[in-house]
């Protein structure tokens, strides 16, 4: 019983972690209808910004904004040069094209970091608790404060400012929204600051969380987000959370309990067969 | 030619096989593939599983594989090509991941230790080895031409094309969706599998990873270098592709961000691909008012 809820603990941690990820590609999907595949190298460019600062100023306090900042003008890069130009072509296009980003950039942190594995070194400022015997480390403490509040930070923003209802208003009709007045290439641009500032937390934390930091830590991410983001219903918020939530979950247990000769990665793109051919519309999705 | 220019040049035929039948999935149907290295890996297993276990030849088998490997792609594809282009990208990812770990994971197919033992392909009692191996590649991709050329000039392939362009118009005018997608669904993974089949006699060895999702990209990529939906598009995006790491070999290190560079920048200002519609080398080629596919 008490190994059953240090599983679940853990599944729920990876599923906050997923979650964070998925929603950025979610976001992103919302508003251009593009699988951002290079999310991943977005998110793994902030383990690698929030480990290097982090080694030359030792507080994690500045490693984490310094992180946030870089993704978010990486982002807005890939935005920018990429997928703004591309989009009149078909989905596919802008596709491949992200792919292709995702791979340099992989390349690129290979040849800039190292083909080895970086340890993340940083000591929490608090230590893990200890509840009838079920241990919770500080790293899986620290996941589910900083996820709660990035997922409350964000349901703010996107339900009740005014930048939430200029995003709304233009993944439902870009060019009805700009006859109202809203700026969507900003509205645009900003969805691409959120989700990557976001991604950047993910990449801090789980490096913290694994003590690993690598160039291909974005690979398993990068393609299993996208099979969340179908399951969650596309573009759907709170989709994209359950769906995370659940495949965390589901994946840790499914390790600890059952002996299926299948390995964990694959189980995301299972669920989201079924999911297709029971409910195409995803778990939340409307219409 | 020495030895090692025929195994490079090889390699490329067989990949160039594998790219006209995505070709002809992406290209002609329109409908977005990125889980073709699967059909190629699904090609590879049946031929080295009915050579070794079942004691077939090379030739005996080959049909077998085409069939099998076709037959696959008819029952993977029923239930995603009903998909949006999004959900269909989506799920060839999946359908890639999946068949990879099925191979990686179940003992019958070698798990992961992969197949050996495969037999070399024998020709009227002589193996086929070298130069020769490099004709049969060659002889088998003129007919995966041949056909593709044969597809666009059919009733089949117009009924793709309109499909591709619009597909609510097409199918008002009563051509079936699913039916012609399914069809070049079909025709491309049997493709696929015929290639898997020469590159599991060429290497006589294989394994899951031959045929993970990176492949699939890579031939994505060299359909989308060459052109998509060109007759010779893909051959050309095989070649270069296949030559380039050897051409830059002093730059091994950066092969993969020289392969995902070229991608990025092709995709990016010149989606239609080298030989596509509208492009710098067709221009060149094409006289005034020719409008040949290719």
């Amino acid at each position: 019983m008490q190994l059953f809820i240090e599983q679940l603990l853990n599944g729920v941690a990876m599923g906050a972690i997923y979650s964070l990820i998925t929603l950025g590609l979610a976001l992103v999907y919302g508003i251009l209808r593009i699988l951002h595949v290079a999310h991943a190298a977005v998110y793994t460019a902030g383990a690698y910004v929030g480990l290097y600062v982090f080694t030359l100023s030792g507080s994690l306090l500045l490693a984490v904004p310094a992180a946030m900042a870089v993704c978010a003008a990486l982002g807005v890069a890939v935005e920018r040069f990429v997928y703004t130009p591309l989009l009149r072509f078909p989905p596919f296009v802008p596709l491949i094209g992200s792919i292709a980003v995702f791979l340099a950039m992989e390349e690129v942190f290979r040849i800039v970091g190292g083909p080895y594995i970086l340890s993340f070194p940083a000591e929490l400022p608090f230590s893990g608790i200890t509840i009838r015997g079920v241990v919770v480390s500080p790293a899986i403490l620290s996941i589910y404060a900083v996820s709660a509040a990035v997922l409350l930070i964000l349901w703010f923003i996107v339900t009740k400012t005014g930048l939430g209802l200029a995003m709304r208003a233009t993944s439902q009709d870009r060019d009805i929204a700009g006859t109202m007045g809203i700026n969507a290439s900003f509205t645009i641009s900003m969805t691409f600051v959120l989700g990557s500032a976001v991604a950047a937390i993910a990449g801090i934390l789980v490096g913290i969380y694994y003590n690993q930091v690598y160039p291909t830590m974005g690979a398993v991410p990068a393609y299993k987000c996208l099979a969340l983001i179908v399951v969650g219903g596309l573009g759907s918020l709170p989709g994209a959370v359950l769906a995370s939530l659940l495949l965390g979950v589901g994946e840790t247990l499914l390790i600890g309990y059952a002996n299926i000769p299948l390995p964990r990665d694959s189980l995301a793109f299972i669920a989201m067969i079924a999911v297709l051919l029971w409910r195409p519309q995803g778990l939340l999705g409307g219409k | 030619m020495n030895d090692y220019s025929i195994t490079i040049l090889t390699f490329i035929a067989i990949q160039a096989i594998v790219a006209c039948g995505l070709n002809v999935i992406v290209g002609y149907a329109g409908q977005i593939s990125l889980g073709h290295a699967a059909f190629f890996g699904i090609g590879a297993y049946s031929s080295a599983l009915l050579t070794t276990k079942a004691g077939l030849t090379f030739w005996a088998a080959l049909p077998l594989v085409i069939l099998i490997t076709g037959s696959i792609g008819l029952v993977l594809g029923m239930p995603s090509l009903r998909l949006r282009e999004d959900f269909l990208a989506v799920t060839t990812i999946g359908i890639n991941f999946i068949v990879e770990s099925v191979f990686l994971y179940v003992p019958f197919f070698g798990g992961a230790l992969g197949l050996g033992g495969i037999p070399s392909i024998t020709f009227l009692g002589t193996r086929l080895r070298g130069p020769n191996f490099l004709y049969l590649c060659l002889v088998l991709l003129g007919l995966v031409l041949l056909i593709s050329r044969r597809f666009t000039k059919s009733w089949a392939g117009l009924a793709c094309f309109a499909l591709r362009e619009e597909e609510t118009a097409a199918s008002s005018m009563g051509v079936s969706p699913i039916r012609f997608k399914l069809l070049a669904f079909v025709l491309g993974t049997a493709m696929a599998g015929m290639g898997g089949a020469l590159y599991a006699h060429l290497m006589r060895f294989i394994s899951a990873t031959d045929f993970g999702f990176p492949l699939s990209i890579t031939l994505m990529s060299m359909v989308v270098l060459g052109g998509i939906g060109t007759l010779w598009g893909p051959v050309l995006g095989a070649l270069i592709l296949g030559v380039l790491p050897e051409v830059f070999r002093p730059l091994i290190d950066y092969r993969m961000l020289l392969n995902a560079a070229i991608l990025l920048l092709m995709i990016r200002f010149q989606p239609a691909g080298l030989l596509g519609e509208g492009s710098f080398l067709r221009g060149l080629f094409q006289r005034k008012g020719g409008t040949s596919n290719g």
